[in-house]
């Protein structure tokens, strides 16, 4: 088995062992991914130095006896984490050559886990996107089939997890944009619940929406790193006080007693046959585990599409008005006043779906338009919450497709904003409640992966990470990593 | 000249114009305007219109760190950009945390302005593109503000007037921009150590009815949150800044006219000015039978006029919503409690304290306590001097003469309230007289030296000893055997002609009591 190939817990067990160092599979990361990134294109910046600085002083620790979470583990972090001293751009050409001076707290509890920093991985500009192909600078391939995308937007983190070019890797989830990823290059990716992880240094798209969470390759990897990167922040005051769990110690369990609701309004018109049988047969493989498996409805899910569409936006037009040419990032050459360089620096700097996104938010907020749009979008956004709280009255998790689709084509949906927004219309409703959700692995679907949707109440990223963790040991599915090319 | 001119571009405007508008501390604008032989309409229409004007006043808190983040508020005199990180510079990534000596500090000056804080409250998104707001918006609170339906009771002209407080609110301060010309091109710099710093925005209900209230409500907002200790309220240094919003409606009508906002109020001085440079604009308007625009204008201080900078159809659309980086604020009545019990001595209880404990007149208490720099001398000085109505003679005659001569505050002169209470003390026990004190009070504010080091050096000392006194004594009635004369034939006009030359004798050294009684004694054995 090639280094690259190993999980985190047997990369940690074979270091540990002292059969390899740090330095050698971090070595064989940085070979990998000089091979193979090229066609992939998960990575906007490689730090091969600062891997190899990061290894070196991972190995002098072991050898000192000391002893982390991740130490000496090579992962990669989607460029909208703020590095010090490395470039982040969020994909976007306005925030091009940023090089921040502080780093994200997520970033800190890595480097502070022993974490080996492999590089930045492509997204959609400022997250927004479900197919990577909003990047500024490039588009990434699915490692499963390079002519279609990875989903998005943390795509280059979830195609560097499947390629086998980062051990695990970190993304950020708005309304889907960990575990659709996820699902369509085949890895495990969790969306914790809104306030479990710091968002300080993560740059904002919809504050209210925003979650960090890990992309890795099995359950046991992603429980792994969601605790670490979890836990209350002083500087977000939105992060949750509630002690963390060693949700990787707690995977055990079978899943007798364990009530699991389906909800109807998930298996959506259009969704592709072998997405819906792929995932049926995942439920009656929970039910073989004694879960107890039961109909629910989710009755507002239906409004979830259109009132993320308003929130969000709203939030957004807010959160990237700082980009203005004056502090940092790209400015127009030659312009005339603060106006013109306004206008146009931002004209320029920004995609065009970031600009259709900031103009929807600015409509939605506008006087005379606030009340029925954005006021009313939070009212039915506590509607969905409400059907959320009432479903887990009965059930402990609820399982789901994450996507409706498995990797769609490259430049399939990039001329039909709407069609592209269907895709998050399975993980808009957890985002809008703020539950976690995860997705992970439930089988190939015309040889490509389809993912499976398991949704918690509030706090309970331990429920679902045991219920994907006994699917996982039931199943046939094991890591894989494609043949690239 | 005609009042037409007022508002006119500055080519076509004379000196004489804006010299109607000046005032001084000490007296009030419109007499001005009712002497001058030209604004027989303006006087007028100011007098047929009454005017309805709120005022916006926003505090800087004194808190140690900034609003959102730990860099220090303190950043007056520092070197641009020195009080920065992520979070003030608006870095991508950052997210704001509540100061809560801020919140603190806001909740006790609701207090003391009467206010009720409810149960629940936010921070909310004002939204608008400007290089001073480095995150593209600014962090305020819209429809749950942390105070409001408060009061406060202002005297102008010996009356008092409740004015009526909306609402006062919690937002932060932006950066400084300071544009200049540098080789032929226009430049802006930004300096962010302001960007952060909380502030108070207070809210009047539209109940002022002049200028001089417009004035007086500023002053005792200031006073308030200095007594508070929640900023030091130096309008100079813009700690606290104004913005007001005048119309004006026939008299005896309850309508509102429309308003107009007026911003870049740098002082009480220059809100009084603008007010009554409104006043007579809007006047003058509706005279002509036109309508009065509803804009912002600014406030040109040298040039003593309004200048329109926006209409209402460029106006702003703010986009508020509520900031979803700040969890929502709920308050136990256990924390208002608490910070109530924390209130020092409000204005208004210090000047009822004077009159009951002190025997002050409403007039003296009301002067004494108009100033928190006054009332903090005056308490120093009868500490150690216990007549405060000596005291208070002292204060608001001499002292503030000598203040108003030197243009500073009572706290600013040189004479500390030791050198006061020094010096009363020796007019008491008859080291100088009381017109020699008055004389020794300037010289004090001029030196600095004590009372008592300046009389010895000076050799001012009274003389009081009567073997030292009946010579001199002595000597005036041998050389003056007229008014001698007249005093024994019941002209008592002659005595103090003889005191009179006794003191010159003296160089004014000599105790007048006691003359009075050497004179008298000598006299009668003649």
């Amino acid at each position: 088995m090639a280094l690259h190939e190993l999980t985190i817990h047997e990369s940690l067990a074979e270091l540990r062992a002292g059969n390899i160092s740090s330095v050698e599979l971090t070595d064989a990361y940085l070979e990998r991914i000089a091979q193979v990134d090229p066609q992939v294109q998960a990575y906007l910046t490689v730090t091969a130095d600062r891997a190899r600085a990061d290894a070196h002083r991972a190995d002098e620790a072991r050898a000192r006896g000391e002893e982390a979470p991740l130490l000496g583990v090579p992962i990669a972090l989607k460029d909208i984490f703020c590095t010090t001293g490395i470039e982040t751009t969020c994909a976007s050409r306005i925030l091009k050559g940023f090089v921040p001076p502080y780093d994200a707290t997520v970033v800190a509890k890595l480097a502070e886990a022993g974490a080996v920093l492999l590089g930045k991985t492509n997204m959609d500009e400022f997250a927004m996107g479900s197919s990577t192909e909003n990047s500024a600078f490039m588009a990434t391939h699915n490692p499963w089939d390079l002519d279609r995308v990875p989903g998005g937007s943390s795509g280059g983190s979830a195609a560097a997890v499947a390629a086998g070019l980062a051990a695990a890797a970190l993304g950020t989830d708005t309304g889907g944009s960990i575990r659709q990823p996820a699902a369509l290059c085949g890895v495990v990716g969790i969306k914790p619940t809104y306030g479990r992880v710091s968002r300080y240094g993560v740059i904002a798209f919809a504050s209210s929406l925003d979650q960090v969470g890990p992309f890795a390759r099995n359950v046991a990897d992603c429980a792994l790193m969601l605790r670490t990167i979890s836990g209350q922040d002083p500087f977000d005051s939105t992060s949750l006080p509630e002690p963390v769990p060693d949700y990787a110690a707690r995977l055990d369990g079978d899943l007798h007693g364990m009530r699991i609701g389906i909800p109807d309004e998930y298996f959506v018109a259009g969704m592709e046959p072998g997405v819906e049988t792929a995932v049926r047969r995942a439920i009656d493989t929970l039910v073989e585990l004694g879960a107890e498996v039961g109909a629910v409805s989710l009755p507002h899910s239906q409004y979830a599409l259109a009132t993320y569409y308003l929130i969000a936006p709203a939030e957004a037009s807010a959160n990237l008005a700082r980009y203005d040419s004056v502090k940092y990032g790209y400015r127009a050459p030659h312009v005339k006043s603060v106006e013109d360089s306004y206008m146009r620096s931002r004209g320029e700097g920004f995609g065009t779906e970031v600009k259709r996104r900031i103009r929807l938010g600015t409509y939605a907020l506008s006087s005379g338009y606030y009340d029925a749009y954005y006021l009313k979008a939070q009212k039915v956004r506590t509607l969905i919450k409400a059907d959320f709280d009432a479903a887990f009255q009965r059930f402990d998790a609820l399982v789901a497709p994450t996507s409706p689709s498995v990797a769609f084509p490259l430049g399939a949906r990039t001329q039909d904003p709407l069609t592209m927004y269907l895709s998050d219309v399975c993980t808009l409703p957890p985002s809008l409640a703020g539950l976690p959700a995860l997705s992970m692995p439930c089988g190939l679907s015309d040889g490509l992966p389809v993912g499976l949707q398991i949704i918690g109440p509030a706090l309970g990223e331990e429920t679902i990470l045991r219920v994907a963790a006994a699917y996982e040991r039931a199943s046939d599915w094991r890591p894989t990593i494609p043949a690239i090319g | 000249m005609s009042v037409r001119a007022i508002g006119a571009p500055r080519s076509q405007q004379s000196a004489e114009t804006t010299q109607w508008f000046e005032c001084n501390e000490a007296t009030h604008c419109r007499p001005r305007l009712h002497s001058s032989p030209y604004n027989k309409g303006a006087m007028v229409a100011a007098t047929a219109y009454e005017p309805v004007i709120g005022l916006e006043v926003h505090v800087q808190l004194q808190t140690k760190s900034k609003m959102f983040c730990g860099c220090s508020a303190a950043y007056a005199g520092a070197e641009p950009n020195t009080h920065v990180c992520p979070v003030c510079m608006a870095l991508p990534g950052v997210l704001p945390v509540i100061n809560r000596q801020a919140v603190e500090y806001a909740f006790m000056a609701g207090l003391a302005l009467n206010c009720e804080i409810p149960e629940a409250s936010k921070f909310d998104r004002k939204n608008y593109p400007y290089p001073d707001l480095v995150k593209g918006y600014q962090i305020s609170q819209y429809d749950r503000p942390f105070n409001v339906n408060g009061w406060i009771d202002i005297d102008v002209d010996g009356e008092t007037r409740r004015i009526g407080i909306t609402r006062a609110h919690l937002e932060e301060d932006t950066a400084k921009l300071t544009h200049k010309r540098e080789r032929g091109s226009l430049r802006s710099l930004v300096d962010l150590n302001r960007a952060g710093v909380p502030l108070l925005e207070i809210v009047s209900e539209p109940d002022i009815r002049s200028p001089a209230e417009g004035r007086a409500y500023l002053q005792k907002l200031r006073l308030t949150v200095q007594t508070l200790g929640v900023s030091t309220g130096n309008m100079e240094e813009g700690a606290m800044r104004c913005d007001v919003n005048v119309s004006l409606r026939p008299v005896g009508t309850e309508r509102f006219g429309t308003k107009v906002e007026v911003k870049n109020l740098n002082s009480a001085r220059s809100v009084q000015r603008a007010l009554e440079y409104e006043m007579i604009r809007q006047a003058e308007v509706l005279e002509r039978g036109e309508r009065v625009a509803q804009e912002t204008r600014g406030w040109d201080d040298d040039r003593g006029i309004t200048v329109s900078q926006r209409s209402k159809e460029d106006a702003h659309d703010y986009r508020y919503f509520p900031e979803p980086d700040l969890p929502p604020i709920f308050v136990g009545r256990e924390w208002v409690d608490e910070l109530r019990a924390r209130l020092p001595e409000l204005p208004d209880a210090r000047r009822e304290r004077y009159m009951r404990d002190f025997g002050l007149s409403h007039y003296d208490a009301v002067q004494l306590t108009s100033s928190l720099g006054t009332s903090t001398y005056f308490e120093s000085v009868i500490a150690r001097y216990a007549n405060p109505k000596i005291v208070a003679n002292w204060i608001q005659g001499e002292l503030f003469r000598v203040a108003r001569s030197l243009n500073v505050e009572v706290e600013g002169t040189r004479v500390t309230p030791d050198h006061l209470a020094e010096l009363l003390t020796l007019v008491d026990d008859g080291t100088v007289s009381q017109a020699m004190a008055k004389g020794i009070l300037e010289e004090v504010a001029q030196s600095g030296q004590p009372p008592k080091a300046l009389i010895a050096e000076r050799g001012l000392a009274q003389i009081s000893d009567t073997s030292e006194l009946d010579r001199a004594v002595a000597e005036a009635i041998a050389a003056n055997p007229q008014a001698a004369a007249d005093y024994k034939a019941g002209k008592t006009s002659a005595m103090g002609f003889l005191t009179g030359q006794v003191m010159k004798a003296t160089r004014g050294k000599a105790n007048p009591g006691v003359v009075n009684d050497l004179l008298k004694r000598q006299l009668d054995r003649i």
